[in-house]
């Protein structure tokens, strides 16, 4: 009988924690009037559930083309901090080299200062070079992971110098043994370390929103805030709904594909930490 | 022999190779516009051509100035409110979920994990629109349990409201994520312990204490000070919720909102990076705090 209730409890808790995404889905199908008229959905009335606030959303804003600016600054982005983080990373790992210590000091320093300090200075810079709505002044300085550079470092640390060295011995460039040797190994590490990283630049909005100002040239994030500081009856909540579910429905898929991965390496980052 | 040459040559030189690209867009990114920022806090730019000189005056008005004071005080309010609650809320649910037969773990885990996934600003808009009220599902369900309350409360109008409010949105976003944080710790201590405090007559609460709670001393310093320094940098709710203002009568501003509009509405770089430089020195000392509470937590 506890054991009853201990259940009912922790699945009641996960059942209100899930609620807002149910009522978000459920908003999307809702026309204007019925939006606050009706909780969740008029379960009992399907001719009135809509597909409007889609058609809506697609015909009335740019909204595809702010899913496909997302989707592509995200990628690039991803890609070049995954490839630049990891060859630092064994640099750092498996190398000795000059300035080794000195380097790893100012890193370390940096770390603890917050991004937002230098919004005033980088925006100066892009002016200055013209990359004001411009994504490269996004995914440059987005390359730049002190994070993850210590997370491949801590990482390939792990992998065996003999391995390294029988490669050398069979011919191997330095290069290869980071391609062929060094990054199978770390191989769950990127695939969390690729999805944590996915999500921070798909979610990112203060930057953007400092550096893209045509509505072309939007992000999600960036558009979805823009049309929700439109006057009441210029966005219908409805449509804001559909574009908010449109916009997290990526990460989750892609999360559901990595979850293993991604759950593995978040929690062995702070046991170890 | 060229070719040997060349060989050694790559293998001498592998590791700058590496580091390379990484310290050039490092210097470019990163330590330039660090110093330029600190440079510029000094000097008041009306725009990127109208620089003057001001020395200190921009921190001097900083502590004279009671809209960033208020800033100031919202972010420390938020900080110890939300913290305060997310760490023992976290270690509740992960406690619960790490018991020895519960089912559909995986499907709970999910659950509760899964509000993580959605960014700030999408979390934002779908409070604000939760929290309208009569019609907002919050205030229904409030009205539905507490009928003496009512459905009528204005969460995002009300000066004393503006705060709990974000800090709703913010324990719905990372309950679930110290959840994994405190249940992967948990796995991680010793059974035989629990065992041998058992026989020693140990009752629930004192194996907890005593067993439990040491284990789990890292994992909590972790997310004590990785949730601090992410409650300072607190913007996107706050900015999104509130329609891109500083919220009603300017309580729901926080020390980057404070930044954000002096550097971007009102378009003063210096005065901005000021406020970024009082930011810096106020995530140092927590950090400076915590990391002396490491060392006199290793000592005894």
């Amino acid at each position: 009988m506890r054991r009853f209730f201990y259940h009912l409890a922790l699945f009641s808790l996960a059942l209100i924690s899930l609620t807002p995404f149910a009522w978000l889905v459920c908003a999307t199908f809702k026309s204007k009037d019925d939006f606050f008229a009706y909780t969740f959905l008029p379960w009992n009335q399907p001719g009135r559930w809509t597909l409007s606030n889609y058609r809506f959303l697609f015909q009335h804003y740019p909204f595809a083309g702010w899913l496909i600016n997302s989707v592509f600054v995200s990628c690039a982005q991803t890609v070049i901090v995954v490839t630049l983080s990891s060859l630092a990373g064994f640099a750092l790992a498996k190398y000795e080299f000059r300035f080794k210590k000195s380097l790893l000091i100012v890193m370390l320093t940096t770390m603890l200062i917050p991004y937002q300090v230098m919004l005033p200075s980088m925006q100066l810079m892009m002016y200055r070079l013209g990359w004001i709505n411009s994504y490269a002044a996004i995914i440059l300085p987005g390359a730049v992971s002190v994070f993850g550079i210590f997370l491949f470092m801590q990482a390939m640390k792990l992998v065996p110098d003999e391995l390294l060295h029988a490669g050398r011995v069979d011919g191997c460039s330095e290069f290869r043994l980071w391609w062929e040797i060094a990054l199978p190994i770390v191989r769950p590490m990127i695939g969390a370390y690729t999805l944590l990283n996915f999500m921070a630049n798909w979610n990112s909005f203060l930057w953007p929103q400092i550096i893209l100002q045509n509505e072309r040239k939007y992000t999600l994030p960036i558009g979805l805030t823009n049309m929700m500081s439109l006057p009441e009856f210029q966005t219908p909540y409805g449509v804001l709904m559909a574009g908010t579910l449109l916009s997290i429905l990526p990460v989750v898929i892609l999360f559901f594909i990595m979850q293993r991965d991604f759950i593995a390496g978040l929690a062995s980052g702070a046991v170890k930490g | 022999m060229i070719r040997q040459k060349l060989w050694a040559l790559q293998s001498r030189y592998a590791p700058y190779f590496f580091v390379s690209p990484f310290i050039a867009l490092f210097s470019v990114f990163m330590v330039y516009p660090l110093c330029r920022s600190l440079v510029l806090s000094l000097y008041k730019a009306a725009s990127p051509r109208s620089m003057k000189f001001v020395g200190l005056d921009n921190y001097r008005f900083l502590l004279r100035d009671w809209a960033f004071r208020g800033a100031v005080i919202n972010t420390f309010y938020f900080a110890i409110v939300f913290m305060s609650l997310q760490i023992p809320l976290s270690l509740a649910l992960a406690v619960a979920l790490n018991g020895r037969r519960v089912y559909g773990r995986m499907f709970l885990r999910f659950a509760f994990f899964s509000s993580h996934l959605v960014g700030n600003v999408f979390v934002a808009i779908i409070f604000s629109m939760m929290l309208t009220p009569r019609h907002g599902l919050i205030n229904k369900a409030i009205g539905a349990v507490f009928p003496f309350i009512g459905t009528e409360t204005q969460w995002t109008a009300k000066p004393l409201l503006a705060m709990p409010a974000i800090v709703m949105a913010s324990l719905w976003l990372s309950v679930g994520y110290g959840m994994i944080y405190f249940l992967a710790a948990l796995q991680g201590v010793d059974r035989e312990l629990y065992d041998a405090a058992e026989m020693d007559g140990a009752g629930r609460w004192d194996r907890f204490r005593h067993v439990t709670l040491p284990g789990l001393k890292p994992v909590l310093r972790f997310l004590v000070l990785v949730g601090l320094i992410g409650a300072f940098q607190l913007f996107e709710l706050p900015f999104v919720l509130f329609g891109q203002t500083a919220g009603p009568a300017g309580y729901g501003s926080t020390i980057v909102m404070y930044l954000y509009f002096m550097g971007f509405d009102a378009g003063d770089a210096g005065f901005a990076s000021a406020v970024g430089w009082v930011l810096v020195l106020i995530i140092l000392l927590i950090s400076l705090l915590q990391l002396r509470g490491l060392r006199a937590g290793r000592d005894d």
